[in-house]
């Protein structure tokens, strides 16, 4: 089985999980992004996500649930949407979940625009803040 | 002796004078300099916590935090830099935020070679003239053609502030010399809901 990556949110960097353990995957990202050097950031999700592709569990619930994002992490985000709908398009099981806070408009906008470009299961996913 | 005396009380009153104008134009922060990733983060997190006191609206203050990131990093990446005496890999400009009853204003200015004006003029008048939903579709188009510039980013900054403060972009090119000239640039963020 493939090593899990699990990387702590900071105030410029989102919370990263990829956890095949298919007693409790868990595959998402959540925070904010708007890392230094968004490519050696991201570089290696995609990477995993390339070696995982090969191999992916029966079903694949990939969770975003980021806070804010600035643009130069927005075509990473896109990066990893793509290889979702790689291995959609290679007959896998996969659904992507955008969650948005309620009153978070661009947010919820954004997860549309992902959905309007990338051909893979996507689920918008209103939550209330605490 | 006396000159120093002189020259140290036209400085020291030259201070005042800037904080008078500072007032005057309801400016709460001000700086000129490198526009490093420590700078964007300081400045971020002030301003969200004087936003957060002000009690601002969350969707206001989400919009004029990204608008902020998007400016820094324009100057830290695309200020033309070797017009500085240091050089450094981050670029250097001024940097302004200003507010009043029913806006915020977030202001920039940095050097930029003449040669590069035309094709930035282009771009924000383009984007200017551009309704919400081709911003829209021109965002989208942007991130689909993909890869980063090696800079990482560019553009897409611009279309992404006009399209989340719904307003024009407010620019001007100042003429410094014959090699180059001071870009400044203006978004404003409404306080109203």
């Amino acid at each position: 089985m493939m090593q899990a990556i699990k990387i702590q949110g900071t105030d410029d960097t989102p919370k990263v999980i990829l956890d095949p353990n298919p007693e409790n995957p868990v595959f998402e990202i959540s925070g904010r992004s708007l890392p230094e050097d968004v490519v050696a950031f991201y570089e290696p999700i995609l990477e995993w996500l390339d070696e995982y592709a090969q191999d992916p569990l029966e079903k694949t619930i990939f969770n975003f649930k980021l806070e804010y994002f600035n643009t130069a992490s927005s075509k990473l985000l896109l990066d990893i949407l793509l290889k979702l709908e790689d291995m959609y398009d290679d007959q896998k099981d996969v659904l992507v979940r955008w969650h948005f806070p309620e009153d978070d408009e661009d947010m919820e906008e954004a997860g549309e625009e992902y959905a309007d470009i990338v051909e893979v299961p996507f689920e918008q996913v209103r939550y209330t803040l605490d | 002796m006396g000159n120093i005396v002189k020259d140290s009380k036209k400085s020291l009153e030259f201070v005042y004078d800037f904080y008078v104008k500072m007032k005057r134009n309801n400016i709460n922060l001000a700086y000129e300099g490198e526009i490093t990733h420590q700078i964007t983060k300081a400045f971020t997190s002030l301003t969200e916590n004087n936003m957060m006191r002000d009690e601002d609206y969350s969707s206001v203050q989400k919009k004029v935090f990204h608008v902020m990131v998007e400016c820094l990093q324009n100057i830290s990446k695309h200020a033309d830099n070797q017009f500085n005496f240091i050089s450094s890999k981050d670029g250097r400009g001024i940097f302004l935020v200003s507010k009043d009853e029913t806006e915020y204003n977030v202001t920039t200015g940095n050097v930029v070679k003449n040669e590069k004006i035309e094709e930035l003029k282009q771009m924000l008048e383009h984007i200017n003239r551009l309704s919400r939903e081709e911003l829209n579709k021109l965002y989208k188009q942007k991130i689909r053609e993909g890869r980063l510039s090696e800079k990482g980013g560019a553009g897409l900054g611009f279309i992404d502030i006009a399209r989340k403060t719904g307003q024009k972009l407010i620019y001007s090119f100042i003429k410094i010399d014959d090699e180059k000239s001071f870009f400044v640039l203006t978004s404003s963020i409404s306080r109203v809901k």
